[in-house]
């Protein structure tokens, strides 16, 4: 079942991460990709995450269709202009691929080609405007496709953010991607259930479905980590201790990702689990979590 | 010296809907120097604008409005024209919109397109930095020009990665959107974030032909195809 007909009939979804490596080995993907398979209802690709430079987002995107696990496929506005964006949109369609992740993209100075030319060519508000002209048979500037595209696109959201104007654009964008043709959307990591619920409250009336992003803690070094330097994830203090005083700290930090998914069940339409590197431990948290 | 052309007239037309009367400010600087935004200009646009049925509370030339302590000195004395304005149409290149939207709390709409020279920059003294895009985006961001004060050159609002209000590239450096925010929330336009900019026409960021065959870019070029002694 495609994450669109998932979707469409009001099942709380879930949705999880696959981040391709440096270098042609795909291995692991598949490994990743066979045992996630009929467990979750679609898998994120990254596109050169935090700026590395790795195997393409579209590849593998086709690569999981292939091995019958429903791709999402990352795409950001950072390397590539709008004849390349469009062209890639087109490619994706004929591979079968069916959902897009429309993203502005990390600074290539964060990762490991600080030299890079930025391209930011369009945003990620305009991606989605040029999807959904794709879908309805136009390029953007509005020549006649031969052959459409069906494309499923969504957008992401960061209930977290940190200032007033910070967070009032999120929901003005927010609003922006739902006209521009975005169809979900997909959270940076919640930690806080409480906090993510008064943030669904605002956005409850676009009537878009919001996937909470949930990134299981491996350490007390990582959650610090989070909190110091990702912009808008914000882990409690309660929850660091839990993790410093745990003896078994996978499996305390799967038992916070679960309890959090408990949590968060009512209050969102489904989790989108961003496992970094964790991938094959997914179905244990959604197993904890009762899904 | 920094080239700007005078905005189409429904265009500036549609920045004022809504707006009955309108303070006016040129610039006897580059503005003047392209026929924009000059003592001539400035009252050819009051005549336009009282045509179009707008009251013009008043007008003014700056020697150099990208100099801000000049801007805020010469505005001082004409505060009670600017008070009784619903906006101020600023007919000059980015750089005077932007130190004029630094120096007022008013809604400054901006008349002019900032034309590409090529690289070639004058000076000035002011913070505010114009690309020269050739497609001024001003009247949508409170006078803060988002090419150059977002990282990114985003136009459709903040990414994802400010912190703090804060750039992801530097936590130095100030957001360039958290600061639109501000303004527009002073001005009480935050509505203006609302609207989807297209996207821009890069094309418009290369210079004319015209302009690359004119001063220095023509002297450069004489005579390269004739070779010496041939």
């Amino acid at each position: 079942m495609s994450l669109k007909t998932v979707l469409d009939k009001g099942k709380f979804v879930i949705t999880c991460e696959v981040g391709p490596l440096k270098g042609t080995d795909t291995t692991e993907i598949i490994e990743v990709a066979e045992l996630l398979k009929g467990k979750v209802d679609a898998a994120n690709v990254t596109d050169q995450q935090s700026s590395v430079m790795r195997l393409g987002s579209l590849a593998v995107s086709h690569l999981l269709k292939e091995k019958g696990l429903d791709p999402i496929f990352q795409m950001t506005c950072r390397d590539r202009n709008r004849l390349a964006l469009q062209s890639d949109l087109l490619s994706a369609h004929v591979m079968g691929i069916e959902n897009v992740l429309a993203i502005t993209g990390d600074l290539p100075s964060l990762g490991d080609h600080p030299e890079a030319k930025l391209v930011y060519d369009l945003d990620s508000v305009q991606l989605l405007w040029v999807i959904s002209r794709l879908n309805e048979g136009y390029d953007m500037v509005g020549n006649e496709l031969r052959g459409k595209t069906d494309l499923f696109p969504g957008a992401v959201v960061n209930p977290g953010a940190d200032t007033e104007a910070s967070l009032e654009f999120q929901i003005i964008k927010m609003e922006k991607k739902i006209n521009a043709g975005a169809r979900f959307f997909q959270t940076q990591a919640v930690y806080d259930a409480d906090r993510f619920a008064e943030f669904m409250k605002r956005v409850e009336g676009f009537k878009v479905p919001v996937l909470a992003g949930i990134i299981p803690l491996k350490s007390v070094g990582m959650a610090r980590f989070m909190n110091r330097s990702v912009a808008g994830v914000f882990v409690p203090e309660e929850l660091i201790k839990k993790m410093a005083d745990a003896e078994d700290k996978a499996q305390t930090g799967i038992q916070i990702a679960a309890d959090l998914i408990k949590d968060l069940k009512d209050i969102c339409q489904g989790v989108h689990v961003m496992a970094i590197g964790w991938e094959k431990k997914v179905p244990q948290i959604l197993d904890a979590a009762g899904l | 010296m920094i080239l700007s052309k005078q905005k189409p007239w429904e265009e500036i037309l549609g920045y004022l809907e809504g707006e009955n009367s309108i303070f006016l400010l040129g610039c006897n600087g580059c503005a003047q120097a392209s026929g924009t935004g000059g003592p001539e200009q400035v009252a050819e646009m009051k005549s336009k604008l009282e045509e179009a049925g707008k009251k013009v509370t008043g007008s003014s030339v700056i020697d150099f409005l990208c100099e801000k302590a000049l801007v805020k000195s010469k505005l001082r004395r004409k505060i009670e024209q600017i008070k009784e304005a619903d906006s101020i149409l600023v007919m000059t290149c980015g750089v005077g919109v932007q130190a004029v939207a630094a120096a007022i709390n008013k809604v400054c709409h901006p008349a002019c397109d900032t034309v590409n020279l090529g690289g070639s920059r004058g000076e000035w003294m002011g913070s505010e930095r114009c690309m020269e895009c050739g497609e001024c985006l001003l009247e949508y961001t409170g006078g803060i020009c988002p090419l150059t004060a977002c990282t990114k050159g985003l136009i459709n609002g903040q990414c994802g990665g400010a912190s703090q209000g804060k750039c992801e590239l530097n936590p130095e450096k100030d957001c360039g959107w958290e600061l639109i925010y501000k303004r527009l929330k002073d001005l009480n336009k935050l509505d203006k974030l609302k609207r989807f900019i297209p996207p821009k026409d890069y094309g418009k960021m290369m210079p004319d032909v015209e302009t690359m065959s004119t001063s220095r870019w023509a002297l450069e070029q004489t005579g390269e195809k004739e070779k010496v002694l041939e």
